[in-house]
């Protein structure tokens, strides 16, 4: 780990002042789950790390009139505690439950899961965002298991987030500060698929700090995260889809359909969505859902096998929606 | 000569108990200190930097500026210019400074040029793109293979294969030394703790007679841990150069990919048999490497090619393959796990083509093996506690989504015990050491130890003081082979016996008989079988005077089968049972059956304790574990505990195993457990997986991808 | 040069060098570029070593670090206490954790200078000799370990969980959830399993007597 100065400011106006303007001059750390992991592999080199954890202004999770708020810094473990988040949001418990360490969940923070880098190990063993090297894609030609199955541009990482797919799926908002003000972001636009080296996956800024999740309230929505999983044990999911399916009676009004860990970004399988209006899940119709939702998916050589994956959770997790799994 | 032999098996007080190891609480609350832990004052801390290319010439070598980084008190060049690099994370040079952090902040300051080659070789699945790498390493027929084919009613082919895996020891490799003028102090993590001092002291040319070793415990080293390795020698220069004590242990990174692997292996194999399962012939071609000297050929056909009396008609060719990868080291049975899963999943294919049961075919062919009774008795075993017959079906019977499966494994191993020598006194305050420069790689060695010597003398195991850790204590083997409970155990109760003779001797007056007729039991010494002809253990010793006794006694491998102390000689059989998600490949094991023969069992919770961690190992190497190369970097992807996966504990499911603990195995003398039992479980899991998936995937660990791969070209 | 010689050596983590160097606590100008910094008072320190108070199994500990040491590296290195293990030091096996405001944590992962005003406990807290914590005893009871490396780490995730859970009657299936963030290599979970149920009678018997 390279040497860097710490500041751990009182509130979040001095957090902000704190943060650089340009990548690599200051680090947020929250949760450290990843943050401390990529600077000991000196992919990340900052200069000074300024920690927010303590901020009251990023604690905390409750019920606003815009629906339920989930401070950055609420740590997975006060997510899974919170009645407010068990009665209506399955599928974030899901999500939440899917990170099996007990460790993790009590250190990692609700931001820091949307904000962590991915976990492509090219990135990771130093070839930059897009794991090049001498101009040729390591991803494409190398070892991609893991990788991507849908992904036009250079980017084949998967994204790691484990509640941004269900973020999506329920169509929540993230607050964005800097020291100019807050805007917000819907949580699909939160997520972007760099196209150069030097971009990052997010639309936050050097200068600004994911501040809190509002998501609307969810009561009459059907939801639920399925991950395929190869290991029970702290390990990162294959795939994962989260649903969320507002119902009219006994059939779907509108769905959301996202998938997890098969793109650069949480996959918004859209075409699955629509197929699913007017429709009551069945085993046939959710199994018709799933294979919507990756016509589009273009594996690289070696991880077809994924798209199996993604359609078999999006059956899962509709059927765990509908409460028939 | 005294009598050496076990106390009958009924007889037996402290023996084959289950007692708690005795260093247990130490451990587990975590104030026993490994190498890894220590300390001492005045220490530098060590970093290395190594190779990013798999083949490569290191070009010259710039310290200028990393010297005169802050802390820096030396610095190692270890591959100097004109070095040729053959594996990624090469040792190129190494630093020592006052922190860790400025260890590895100088690291980063050195500069290397290398010239670098671009054809390396890292991966070994495809033997057809090796090219010249694979190297052929002869061909050994027996019989008429030919004509046994033809005979054949079935012939049955198949290609398998088992990928590298790497130790990944929890405690990394690596030591502090502390060289000081004439003497120096070695802590290293070790599984040879008697051998190591000559190991550093050669490549040192440096007395060995001046190294003293100390070791207390070790975190894991499953056969990786035997010599001092460059770590070792680097670290002693390192401590020479600065006069300060260094410490260097690995990085996770440089444990998992240079600190030790398993070779590969991979096999095309051609079976034929009589419609009854009789098998009449076997061809198999088959390759593995184990980094940059190549691998040889696992003992195929295992166990049913038992010299002699195997399968009549064989012939094996193998090529070696020489890949850019770091060195393999033993592992825990080196090349059994990986012959008993080639030659169990052939037979498991020809069973299904004869659509035969292959517990059936495994036990019509166990004339094959070197003990068939034993094993048509353990494979009766094993079935009923996998409820084989309830729970078995033909593959590819089953239709839904989620499927059942069963499979066999099956095992064998020597395990006698290694060449040690004991030391005990006996001291006038009545006090008992035991003394040898043996190591407890986990098995509880301290334990058995004080229960042979506890047993012999008639003494709780709390009047023993065991003391193992040091070279200066006698000489006992390295932990490797599961050599050592045998030959400690044996050592151990030599010398103890050894030394109740010469107590004997010092009481035999007092007790008005002669030495001959006495026994120690139940803290006394008394007449053989007289209680009331008795002293306490203590006032016998008070008779000492002064002199404290000393007695050694020592386990000579080739004297040991004739003593009857311990003996080589363990089988064993593995059933799994698992659930394959046909949507997902994701595989769950349920059930896990070891029935493991091994002799006398000194302690059955330690012994039972090394079967559960075998079988979890299987686990780990049939479902998870793989050491994932890239073919254009050359380097390792995994080498992390993050994507190196491991199995956790919910990933196990339930493991049951029977200890064959039986009279007509207790005469055998104590055999060694390590291995044998983490032999067969890759075997019988990946036998599971495709009873259950209903199509073989040839290729472990069987992985949602390699499943499903296996599925679809089914299929297609 | 002979270490005894060298005006370098000092006490680790107190060294005079290392306690000038560090203490500095800036008024919010520091390493960035100009233009970066806003007016603030918020403490910026380091990046050399800073004097930093550790709330340590209920005592106060005074130890100077580099804001990058993790709380493990300020254990095991400056502190003597090398219970928890360095094993990943990825945030991924467990063997170094610790109990950090009641919950089980990586102590690998977390910042020393972070750990500040938290209450810690490593497995130095937990009662050793010859009576030992429930869960120490228990994990020899049932032979939870072999080589032992993991076993510190497992002891406190274990301990954490059951201090955690409700009930004291746990199931097999729960403790299973419950050490999801541990790995071992020698292959204990069987013992494991077993321990934490009996432990936590033990632990949580005591606790309602």
């Amino acid at each position: 780990m390279q040497a860097f100065e710490y500041a751990s400011p009182a509130t979040l106006k001095e957090a902000l002042s704190l943060l650089g303007t340009k990548w690599g001059e200051a680090d947020v750390l929250a949760g450290g789950t990843d943050l401390i992991s990529l600077m000991k592999d000196y992919v990340h080199t900052p200069k000074r790390v300024v920690n927010i954890k303590g901020l009251k202004e990023l604690g905390g999770i409750s019920k606003t009139a815009a629906g339920l708020r989930i401070g950055a810094a609420a740590t997975v473990d006060e997510l899974l505690s919170s009645p407010l988040v068990r009665t209506e949001y399955p599928s974030l418990v899901q999500a939440a439950r899917g990170i099996t360490s007990p460790q993790i969940r009590n250190m990692g923070t609700v931001g820091g899961d949307l904000c962590q880098r991915p976990r492509c190990w090219y990135f990771r063993q130093g070839y930059g965002l897009l794991g090049m090297k001498d101009g040729m894609s390591l991803v494409e030609k190398g070892e991609n298991k893991y990788h991507a199955i849908f992904s036009s541009g250079p980017a084949k990482f998967v994204s790691p987030s484990s509640f941004g797919p269900a973020l999506i799926a329920l169509g929540a908002k993230v607050k964005l500060a800097s020291a100019s003000g807050t805007r917000e972001v819907e949580a699909a636009k939160f997520f972007v698929a760099p196209t150069s080296a030097d971009a990052r996956e997010t639309a936050l800024l050097p200068n600004e700090i994911l501040t809190e999740i509002v998501i609307p309230a969810a009561a009459g929505v059907k939801n639920a995260t399925y991950e395929v999983r190869h290991k029970e044990a702290l390990d990162w999911p294959l795939a994962t889809a989260s649903v969320a399916l507002k119902m009219k009676g006994a059939s779907v009004g509108s769905a959301h359909v996202v998938l997890g860990h098969v793109a650069p970004t949480p996959y918004v399988a859209a075409e699955a969505a629509k197929m699913l209006e007017g429709k009551s899940i069945t085993e046939d119709v959710a199994e018709q859902a799933g294979a919507a939702a990756v016509a589009a998916a273009r594996p690289l050589s070696d991880n077809a096998y994924k798209v199996q994956l993604a359609k078999v959770a999006v059956k899962r997790a509709l059927l765990a929606a509908a409460g028939k799994a | 000569m005294p009598n050496y032999s076990w106390p009958p098996m009924d007889q037996r007080k402290v023996m084959g108990k289950r007692i708690s190891r005795t260093d247990g609480v130490v451990k587990a609350s975590g104030r026993a200190k490994y190498a890894s832990d220590l300390n001492r004052p005045g220490m530098l801390y060590a970093a290395l930097l190594s190779c990013p290319y798999a083949h490569a010439k290191v070009r010259s070598v710039d310290t200028a500026e990393a010297s005169k980084m802050p802390g820096v008190k030396a610095i190692r060049v270890v591959s100097p210019a004109g070095t040729e690099i053959q594996w990624a994370m090469t040792e190129v040079a190494v630093v020592a400074a006052e922190t860790e952090a400025q260890a590895k902040d100088a690291v980063r300051k050195i500069k290397v040029d290398y010239e670098v080659l671009t054809d390396h070789v890292v991966e070994d699945v495809e033997v057809a793109k090796v090219g010249a790498r694979a190297k052929p390493s002869g061909e050994q027929v027996t019989g008429d293979v030919d004509a046994a084919f033809k005979e054949s009613d079935v012939v049955s082919e198949g290609w398998y294969g088992i990928p590298v895996l790497t130790h990944c020891c929890l405690e990394p490799h690596g030591q502090v030394i502390e060289w000081k003028g004439e003497k120096m102090e070695y802590w290293p993590s070790t599984q040879n703790v008697s051998g190591l001092a000559g190991d550093l002291g050669r490549s040192l040319q440096f007395p060995a007679a001046n190294i003293t070793v100390h070791m207390d415990h070790v975190g894991g080293g499953f056969g990786s841990k035997f010599n001092s390795d460059r770590w070792g020698m680097e670290c002693a220069q390192l401590s020479k150069e600065s006069g300060r004590p260094v410490k260097w242990f690995l990085d996770r990174a440089h444990e998992v990919v240079i600190a030790g692997v398993r070779p590969s292996a991979y096999a095309k194999i051609k079976l034929g048999a009589k419609k009854d399962g009789t098998i009449l012939a076997w061809e198999s071609e088959s390759w593995a490497s184990g980094g940059f000297a190549p691998s040889g050929m696992p003992p195929i056909p295992y166990v049913f090619g038992n010299p002699g009396s195997g399968i009549p008609n064989r012939r094996m060719k193998h090529l070696g393959v020489s890949l850019n990868t770091a060195p393999q080291r033993a592992w825990r049975a080196p090349n059994h796990p990986q012959a008993s899963f080639l030659t169990c999943s052939a037979l498991d294919d020809l069973a299904a083509k004869l659509n035969m049961d292959p517990l059936e075919l495994f036990l019509k062919n166990l004339k094959y093996t070197p003990r068939p009774e034993t094993y048509e008795k353990q494979f009766k075993k094993a079935a009923e506690l996998a409820e084989w017959k309830k729970l078995w079906k033909p593959r590819g019977e089953q239709k839904g989504a989620i499927r059942r499966g069963l499979g066999i494994g099956i095992n064998q191993w020597a395990g006698a015990g290694h060449a040690s020598t004991c030391r005990v006194k006996i001291h006038p305050d009545s006090s008992v050491e035991v003394e040898l420069g043996s190591q407890d790689l986990g098995v509880g060695t301290r334990t058995v130890i004080g229960q042979v010597a506890a047993e012999t003398f008639g003494l709780p195991m709390s009047a023993i003081k065991v003391k193992i850790g040091e070279n200066a204590y006698p000489s006992s083997g390295a932990s490797g082979g599961s050599t050592t409970v045998g030959g400690v155990c044996s050592s151990t109760r030599k010398a103890s016996v050894n030394a109740l003779e010469k107590l004997y001797a010092a009481v035999a007056e007092s007790l008005g008989a002669p030495a001959d007729q006495l026994e120690a039991v139940d803290g006394r010494i008394q007449v053989k079988g007289n209680a009331a002809k008795a002293m306490p253990w203590k006032a016998a010793c008070q008779k000492l005077g002064v002199n404290s006794i000393t007695a050694e006694g020592e386990n000579v491998p080739k004297q040991a089968a004739r003593e009857g102390l311990n003996s080589a000689g363990a089988a064993g059989v593995q059933i799994a049972d698992v659930t394959v998600d046909t949507e997902t490949g994701v595989v769950k094991l349920n059930r896990l059956v070891a029935v493991q023969d091994c002799g006398l069992v000194v302690n059955p919770k330690l012994a039972e304790s090394q079967v559960y961690g075998a079988c979890i190992m299987s686990i780990c190497g049939a479902l998870m574990e793989e050491r994932i190369m890239d073919e254009i970097t050359g380097r390792v992807l995994n080498a992390d505990m993050e994507f190196y996966k491991l199995a956790g504990i919910k990933d196990i499911g339930e493991i049951v195993v029977h200890m064959d603990i039986a009279p007509e195995h207790d005469k055998r003398g104590v055999i060694g457990l390590g291995e044998p039992p983490a032999v067969g479980g890759v075997a019988a899991i990946a036998n599971a997986v495709s009873n259950a998936a209903g199509v073989r995937v040839p290729t472990v660990p069987a992985t949602p991808d390699r499943v499903l791969n296996a599925l679809a070209r089914r299929n297609a | 040069m002979s270490f005894e010689q060298d005006p370098d050596v000092q006490k680790k983590g107190f060294s005079r060098r290392g306690l000038l160097k560090g203490i500095g606590v800036t008024s919010g100008v520091g390493l960035l570029e100009k233009g970066a910094e806003a007016q603030t008072t918020a403490n910026v320190q380091g990046p050399g070593e800073v004097p930093i108070t550790l709330n340590l199994n209920g005592k106060p500990v005074k130890v100077a670090v580099e804001p990058r040491t993790t709380l493990l590296d300020a254990l095991r290195d400056k502190l003597d206490m090398t219970g928890a293990k360095r094993v990943c030091d990825r945030g991924t096996c467990g063997a170094c954790t610790v109990i950090v405001d009641g919950k089980a944590m990586y102590a690998c992962t977390m910042l020393a200078i972070d750990a500040q005003g938290r209450k810690i406990r490593t497995i130095e807290s937990l009662a050793a000799g010859a009576n030992p914590h429930p869960m120490v005893k228990a994990f020899v009871n049932h032979d939870a370990q072999q080589c032992g490396y993991c076993t510190p780490g497992f002891v406190m995730a274990a301990t954490n969980f059951v201090e955690r859970s409700a009930t004291a009657s746990l199931t097999e299936d729960q403790v299973k959830d419950g050490l999801g963030g541990n790995l071992c290599r020698c292959g204990t979970y069987m013992g494991i399993r077993k321990a934490v149920v009996e432990a936590a009678k033990e632990m949580k018997g005591a606790r309602n007597a």
